[in-house]
């Protein structure tokens, strides 16, 4: 796209990393569902496998569809490059991995994902991976937390469940004059909302089996790179981040910071954590993702429509008791939300009825247009009663201490048209509130 | 490795080889606001095939210290100085743009000691517009910016450097903000362009190189047309021409037509 013109967000959804198949002119993104690819010669492959040359060897490590998906979520997000993975979670341990072993220390928000907060609490505990749990708004507790050793602050665009809205510069800001990076989870807000690079993080990891993806179809997971941190000046100031900054031998003693002054970790990501952990996306997957994001824009401002009608219809509601969005001036962290995430703070967020457990089970039983999964970001509008399913063993007391009430209800607002998710809504809160409680 | 020149720590990155004085010897010089990484394949290639590579942090950028050349003689100056230091007699230069101006303004100097001659998106004379040298200056990040869009080719490189998901827009983007932070002292940006925008010698210089020389030009390069090269191209006595179908980013949006050209002339 010669000329000066810096082609906008919409644009780059539809043709970053990808123009038309120079070998059959097919305008789609081909899906290159072959693991592996032929090599020119034998110095050809050689040059292949020593990073001397660039092009795709093993799908485990790389494949052209998911380059295309990964080069178009780094246009997005401004980022350098990004990997594909398996899945949202495998993007989370692939970063951490990448940034330490055991040892390492990590400061992490606690409004995080559960399967994020277990990884963090309990599974890379066993691997020697310690981290301490800071809430997002503690600004002093996020600076005091740090420690010699600290490899990664990590935290959420909006905190589950409450939406708590991560105050990226700040925390990014003590993140940096701690020596170390911020990788923020932007699953509930995608680009479109906001590009934390932008803001001072240092890497972003999505799963893309939510709004990216948008229809429910496919598990996938991206790291993108800001290519921002200078892991070469930390390693010489602290002595961290000797994975990207000191030879490796596990890939010919290569130093990866100078083999690349921006994008060392991408490098020592791809040619280890995927070599070895072998968290790759299938290509048909990445493909399912491309399709996803060539309509993001369109559906992320559906998404946030209807949120917008469905919040101010529940805060209005007399068996409501809260409401837990940043539009609403009560929130928390609505003037964040304003300065940080103008265009909508995402459309999964919680409320409570004003019931009983049992009741919010009959809500939740009640509902014909929202679908009761365990699920988020979907086309298509989800509900799930944490008291019900999720959280069913967990006493009433134990639920309370987690932020969770008997009768809190999580909504995923989907593109349907608004008039009928608050009659669906309507409907569910008429038989909750008649269920005995 | 560090060398010293001049008294100055300068980084060279070998190609992941350690430097062997009996191989022949190729220098690899960077653009304005870059540093050596804009290299990586072709180097760790020829560091594999049978060739030393120094590809230098110019003085001044990023792991070099220093003071910046202030104009492509000077910059021309610690070439020569730096194969002394090395201990090269004579050595294959291989620049990309203002790179390309100081590789050419050293084969002027000292033809004696340069085998081979390679200029990478190459103009003479290296204009550069009034606004840009302002922008550098004023709104650095905006300039950034602005020399990206025009240098790349395509929204859709194929496998580049650094390799398969690599967006180059945003990575030469973050290398250049990288290297302009690199140094507080002088803005680098600004310093890049203008010893660009002010050097005379070009022809001259080319008058005087007896080496061979490639030209590794852009179709669709807009920061340095072809055309933009054909004063060079017509004053070189032993020049030929490669055309690749990329813009001012060739080592990175044409990695491997960029390395085949070099390799193929380096052992001809």
């Amino acid at each position: 796209m010669p000329g000066y013109s810096n082609p906008g967000f919409d644009t780059l959804a539809l043709h970053a990393g990808a123009e038309p198949d120079p070998a059959t002119g097919a305008r789609a993104v081909p899906i290159h569902l072959s693991t592996s690819f032929v090599f020119e010669s034998s110095d050809h492959a050689a040059a292949l496998f020593n990073l001397e040359r660039s092009g795709h060897v093993y799908s485990r490590i790389s494949n052209p569809t998911n380059a295309v998906l990964e080069q178009r979520i780094s246009a997005l997000e401004g980022g350098i490059g990004a990997i594909t993975t398996a899945s949202g979670q495998a993007a989370l341990h692939l970063a951490i991995a990448t940034l330490m072993g055991a040892g390492g220390h990590v400061v992490a928000s606690t409004a995080l994902y559960g399967g994020s907060q277990n990884l963090l609490h309990y599974t890379l505990r066993r691997f020697g991976i310690e981290t301490t749990f800071v809430a997002p708004g503690d600004t002093d507790g996020w600076r005091a937390a740090a420690r010699p050793n600290t490899r990664l602050f990590f935290g959420e665009t909006v905190g589950n469940p409450g939406l708590d809205v991560l105050d990226i510069p700040t925390v990014a800001a003590i993140a940096h004059d701690a020596g170390a990076p911020l990788l923020v989870d932007s699953t509930l807000t995608t680009p479109w909302l906001m590009q934390p690079l932008v803001h001072g993080a240092d890497l972003v990891y999505h799963s893309a089996t939510k709004f990216l993806s948008g229809h429910g179809t496919v598990v996938a997971g991206l790291v993108v790179d800001g290519g921002s941190f200078d892991w070469a000046a930390e390693h010489g100031r602290s002595g961290r981040f000797e994975e990207l900054a000191a030879p490796y031998a596990g890939f010919h003693d290569m130093v990866f910071t100078d083999e690349s002054t921006v994008g060392a970790f991408l490098l020592r990501a791809r040619r280890e954590g995927l070599r070895d952990f072998g968290a790759c996306l299938s290509p048909h997957s990445a493909w399912l993702v491309l399709q996803g994001i060539e309509t993001l824009s369109l559906r992320m401002e559906r998404h946030m429509t209807n949120t917008r009608r469905v919040v101010e219809f529940l805060d209005r509601h007399p068996f409501v008791s809260r409401v837990g969005h940043p539009l609403l001036e009560s929130h928390p962290s609505h003037a964040l939300a304003q300065r940080l995430l103008p265009r909508g703070a995402g459309s999964v967020f919680s409320f409570d009825i004003c019931g009983s457990r049992a009741q919010g089970k009959a809500f939740v039983d009640a509902l014909q247009v929202f679908s009761h999964l365990a699920n988020v970001g979907d086309c298509r509008s989800l509900v799930i009663h944490p008291a019900s399913t999720t959280h069913f063993r967990m006493a009433d007391d134990a639920l309370a201490a987690g932020g969770i009430g008997q009768g809190t209800i999580r909504l995923s607002i989907g593109l349907e048209e608004a008039d009928d998710l608050i009659d669906d809504l309507q409907r569910g809160l008429k038989l909750a509130e008649r269920a005995s409680a | 490795m560090d060398i010293q020149v001049n008294g100055q720590r300068t980084f060279c990155y070998t190609g992941g080889k350690i430097f062997d004085p009996a191989k022949p010897t190729a220098i690899f010089l960077h653009g304005a606001l870059n540093d050596h990484s804009v290299w990586i394949l072709q180097t760790r290639y020829l560091a594999h095939h049978g060739w030393n590579v120094l590809a230098v942090d110019l003085p001044g950028h990023c792991r070099s210290a220093g003071d910046p050349p202030a104009s492509v003689e000077a910059a021309a100056d610690f070439v020569v100085a730096l194969m002394d230091a090395a201990g090269l007699q004579q050595a294959a230069l291989i620049g990309h743009s203002f790179g390309s101006l100081i590789a050419l303004e050293a084969a002027g100097r000292a033809p004696a000691r340069v085998s081979h001659l390679v200029l990478v998106g190459t103009a003479f004379p290296m204009k550069v517009s009034a606004a840009l040298l302002e922008g550098s200056l004023q709104e650095p990040f905006k300039a950034i910016d602005m020399v990206n869009v025009f240098s790349r080719a395509t929204l859709a490189p194929p496998p580049s450097a650094l390799g398969p998901g690599t967006w180059v827009f945003g990575s030469s983007r973050a290398l250049m903000r990288r290297v302009l932070a690199s140094n507080r002292r002088v803005n680098l940006f600004h310093a890049g362009f203008k010893a660009c925008d002010d050097y005379q010698g070009g022809v001259a210089a080319m008058a005087a190189v007896t080496a061979p020389v490639l030209f590794v030009l852009g179709r669709k390069d807009q920061m340095t047309p072809p055309k933009a090269a054909q004063a060079l191209v017509d004053h070189a006595a032993h020049g030929r021409v490669t055309l690749l179908d990329v813009g001012h980013h060739q080592m990175l949006e044409a990695p491997d037509g960029t390395l085949m050209a070099l390799r193929d002339f380096l052992a001809a």
